[in-house]
C-alpha cells in the first residue's frame, strides 16, 4: 500500500498548494468553512463537491489509460444514466433507480470491454462509437426534453450531507477506497500494470489481458454511471445533451496531470483523483478572480501542454537518471 | 488495390441507402435537395479531406472543430469591427491555421508525444482563443457576403450548386490528387503503415508530420471561412464537435484509423452518407434529430467492425497463432 502516497506525487501536491494558495490570494475567505443544517459550506468544500463527476471519471479512466486504453464514451454514458434515473426517479424507489442506472452503466462499460478486448478494435474508435451514439440514446431516453424530479432520496444523493460532508464527496471518498483496496490490495494492480506494459508479453506469462481490459472498460462504465446520477441528483435533472458535455477530456487530463502515463503500464489512484482536484480548484479559482469562465480553457491548454512537456520522453533523459539514481529497482 | 473495397462498400451503402429514401420520399431524388446536400455538408467535407490525411498518416487532429470556431469569430470581427477587408482577414487567418497546425506538429514530433492529446490541448486553445475575442454572435453584413451567397450555377431540375458546395468539390478533388498522384501522398501513406520504416526508407518524418498537420488546419481555417459564408456570422460555439463527425466520415469511408490505407473520395462518400440520414430525418418530419446521432454510431460500428474483419482474415496465420496462447 505504500502506493497511496508516493514519492512521484510530490510535483501535483505540490502544484495543488500553489494553486490553492493562489486562490486565497484572490478570494480572502478562501478556506472560510461553516457548518450550516448540518452540513459543511465554504469554497473548499465546493471544490470538492463540484470536483466530484470528474474525480469518480478519473477513477475509471485511470484504469483503463493504464492498460493502453482510452474510454472516449464516459460522457454520454454520464448522459444515459442521468437521463434513467431522472426518469425512474419519481416513480421507483432508490434502490431500483440506482440498479437501473448503475446497470446501464455497467452494460456500456460490458459493449466498450467487448469491442477492445475481444474483437480488438483501437480503443480511441471503439469507445468513440458510444461517444457519438450514447447522446442520441440519452436523448431517446429522455425524449429530447429535460427531465426533472422531486424524490426526496435521489435528491439526497446530490445535495444532502452525511455527518457534515456533502453526499457526493463521500460517495467519491468510498469509490476510492474501494476501488484502491481492489486493486492495490490484490495482485489486480500489478495484472492491470502489466496489461499494459506489454500486452502480449503478460499474456505468454499467464496473465488474462482479456479478462483484465474488459474489467477495466466496466469498471470506468460503472464509474461514469454513478458520475451521471450524482449529476443528475445534483441540478435534480437531466439533460441528455449537455450532461457530462466534454467531461471524458477532463478526465483523461486529470489522469494525465496524475503522472498517469497515457502509454499504460503505471498509475496511480490517488494522484489521478488529485488531478480531478487540481482541475476544479483552478476552475473555481478563475470564477472567484472575476475572470470570464472562458478563461479555463485556455489555462487548461497552457496546463496540459506544460503536463505533457514535462512527460515527454526526449525531455525526460536528465529526469529518467535521476530516478533510476534514486531507484534501486526499475 | 487493397484500398478498394471498404470504398467500393461506402459507395454501394450511399447508393442503397439515397435508393430506399427515393423509394419513401421521391422528392428526395431531385438536384434541389442534392444541392442542398452539398451546401451543408460543405464544411464537413472541406475539414474531413484534411483529416483524412492525418488519419492516413496514423495521426489524429482534434482541434479541427475549435478551429472552425475560432475562425468564424476572427473573420467576422476583422471585417466588421476591425475594418480589415475580407480578403486580407482570409489571408490573415488560413495564415494564422496553418501556423497553428505547424506549430502541433512540431510538438508532436519533437517530443514524441501522442497527437490524441497535443490536438486536444490544442482544440481547448483554439476554442478559449474565439471565446476571448468575443463571446457573442457576430452578424457579417460585408458585400463579399451576399455576392458569394448569391453566386450558384443552376442545375437541370431547379437545383442550385452554391459557391460553398464549389469550394467545397474543388478540395475534394485537389485532395484526391494530392493523395493519390504525388510524392506527398506517398509519404503519408508510408508514415502510416509505418513509422520507422518510412524513416528508413528516407521520408523526412519530422518535416511531413508538420506539413500534414498544417494541411489539416489550413482546411479547417478554410472550412471555417465556408462556415462563416454559411451562417454570415462568426459565433464562438460554432463547429462545436465536429470533429467527431469528421472522424466518422473517414471511419465511414473506409480509412483505417491505425493508418496506412484510405482515400479521400471514401471520406467525401462518408461525408454525404451523414448528409443523407440528416435529410431523410428532415423529410420524415415525425423522426427527432437525435437519431442522427444513433444512425451515425451504428454505422461507425458497422464500418469499423467490418474493417476489423478484413484484417483478421488479412492476418489470419497470427490471429491462429494467438488464439491458441489465450
Amino acid at each position: 500500500m505504500t502506493e497511496l502516497l508516493p514519492r512521484r506525487g510530490l510535483a501535483q501536491i505540490l502544484a495543488l498548494i500553489v494553486i490553492l494558495a493562489v486562490d486565497r490570494v484572490v478570494s480572502p475567505q478562501f478556506f472560510d468553512l461553516r457548518l450550516q443544517d448540518g452540513r459543511l459550506f465554504g469554497s473548499l468544500i465546493d471544490v470538492l463537491n463540484r470536483g466530484t463527476p470528474v474525480a469518480l471519471l478519473s477513477l475509471g479512466m485511470v484504469l483503463v489509460i493504464a492498460t493502453r486504453g482510452i474510454d472516449l464514451s464516459v460522457g454520454a454514458v454520464m448522459a444515459i444514466c442521468g437521463a434513467i434515473a431522472a426518469s425512474l426517479a419519481d416513480s421507483h424507489g432508490l434502490p431500483v433507480v440506482l440498479a437501473a442506472a448503475l446497470g446501464a452503466g455497467l452494460i456500456c462499460g460490458l459493449w466498450n470491454g467487448f469491442l477492445v478486448a475481444v474483437l480488438g478494435m483501437q480503443p480511441i474508435v471503439a469507445t468513440l462509437i458510444l461517444m457519438v451514439a450514447g447522446r442520441g440514446i440519452a436523448q431517446l431516453i429522455t425524449e429530447g426534453r429535460i427531465v426533472t424530479f422531486s424524490s426526496p432520496d435521489l435528491v439526497w444523493l446530490g445535495n444532502g450531507a452525511i455527518l457534515g460532508v456533502p453526499v457526493p464527496i463521500a460517495i467519491a471518498l468510498g469509490m476510492l477506497i474501494l476501488t484502491g483496496a481492489v486493486v492495490r490490495g490484490s495482485a489486480l494492480g500489478l495484472l492491470i500494470e502489466a496489461t499494459g506494459g506489454n500486452a502480449r508479453a503478460s499474456e505468454l506469462a499467464g496473465v488474462g489481458t482479456r479478462a483484465m481490459i474488459l474489467a477495466v472498460y466496466v469498471w470506468c462504465g460503472v464509474c461514469a454511471a454513478l458520475a451521471g446520477v450524482i449529476a443528475a441528483a445534483d441540478i435534480m435533472g437531466a439533460d441528455a445533451n449537455n450532461a457530462g458535455l466534454w467531461l471524458e477530456l477532463d478526465a483523461i487530463l486529470a489522469v494525465v496531470i496524475g503522472g498517469t502515463s497515457l502509454f499504460g503500464g503505471r498509475f496511480s489512484l490517488v494522484l489521478a483523483v488529485l488531478g480531478a482536484l487540481i482541475i476544479q480548484t483552478m476552475n473555481t479559482g478563475i470564477l472567484l478572480s472575476g475572470y470570464p469562465p472562458e478563461f479555463n480553457l485556455l489555462v487548461k491548454a497552457v496546463v496540459v501542454l506544460a503536463v505533457l512537456l514535462l512527460q515527454s520522453p526526449k525531455l525526460s533523459g536528465f529526469a529518467g537518471i535521476m530516478v533510476r539514481l534514486r531507484r534501486t529497482k526499475p | 488495390m487493397k484500398g478498394l473495397p471498404p470504398v467500393l462498400i461506402t459507395a454501394i451503402v450511399l447508393v442503397a441507402g439515397f435508393a430506399a429514401c427515393a423509394v419513401q420520399f421521391p422528392n428526395i431524388a431531385s438536384t434541389r435537395v442534392v444541392g442542398n446536400l452539398l451546401t451543408d455538408n460543405a464544411f464537413l467535407g472541406i475539414v474531413a479531406t484534411g483529416m483524412t490525411f492525418v488519419i492516413i498518416s496514423g495521426g489524429i487532429d482534434l482541434s479541427v472543430g475549435s478551429v472552425i470556431g475560432f475562425t468564424t469569430v476572427f473573420v467576422a470581427l476583422a471585417i466588421e469591427r476591425w475594418g480589415v477587408p475580407p480578403l486580407v482577414a482570409f489571408v490573415a487567418i488560413l495564415a494564422l491555421s496553418a501556423a497553428f497546425g505547424a506549430a502541433m506538429g512540431a510538438i508532436i514530433h519533437v517530443f514524441d508525444l501522442p497527437p490524441f492529446i497535443v490536438t486536444l490541448a490544442g482544440m481547448f486553445l483554439a476554442r478559449g482563443a474565439s471565446f476571448l475575442l468575443s463571446t457573442e454572435s457576430v452578424p457579417i453584413t460585408a458585400p463579399v457576403y451576399s455576392t458569394v451567397s448569391d453566386f450558384a450555377l443552376r442545375m437541370p431540375g431547379g437545383g442550385r450548386l452554391s459557391a460553398i458546395a464549389i469550394i467545397m468539390l474543388a478540395i475534394v478533388i485537389g485532395g484526391v490528387l494530392l493523395l493519390q498522384l504525388t510524392r506527398f501522398g506517398a509519404n503519408v501513406h508510408a508514415l502510416g503503415g509505418s513509422r520507422a520504416t518510412a524513416s528508413l526508407m528516407g521520408v523526412a518524418v519530422g518535416k511531413m508530420t508538420v506539413k500534414i498537420y498544417m494541411l489539416s488546419s489550413l482546411l479547417a481555417g478554410i472550412a471555417g471561412i465556408v462556415f462563416s459564408f454559411y451562417t454570415s456570422a462568426g459565433y464562438s460555439l460554432s463547429a462545436v464537435g465536429v470533429e467527431l463527425d469528421t472522424i466518422a466520415a473517414v471511419v465511414i469511408g473506409g480509412t483505417l484509423l491505425t493508418g496506412g490505407q484510405g482515400s479521400v473520395i471514401g471520406t467525401f462518400l462518408g461525408v454525404l452518407i451523414q448528409g443523407m440520414i440528416q435529410t431523410y430525418i428532415n423529410f420524415d418530419g415525425t423522426l427527432s434529430s437525435w437519431w442522427t446521432k444513433i444512425a451515425t454510431g451504428v454505422l461507425l460500428f458497422a464500418f469499423i467492425a467490418l474493417q476489423q474483419g478484413l484484417v483478421a482474415l488479412a492476418r489470419r496465420p497470427a490471429a491462429k497463432r494467438a488464439g491458441a496462447v489465450s
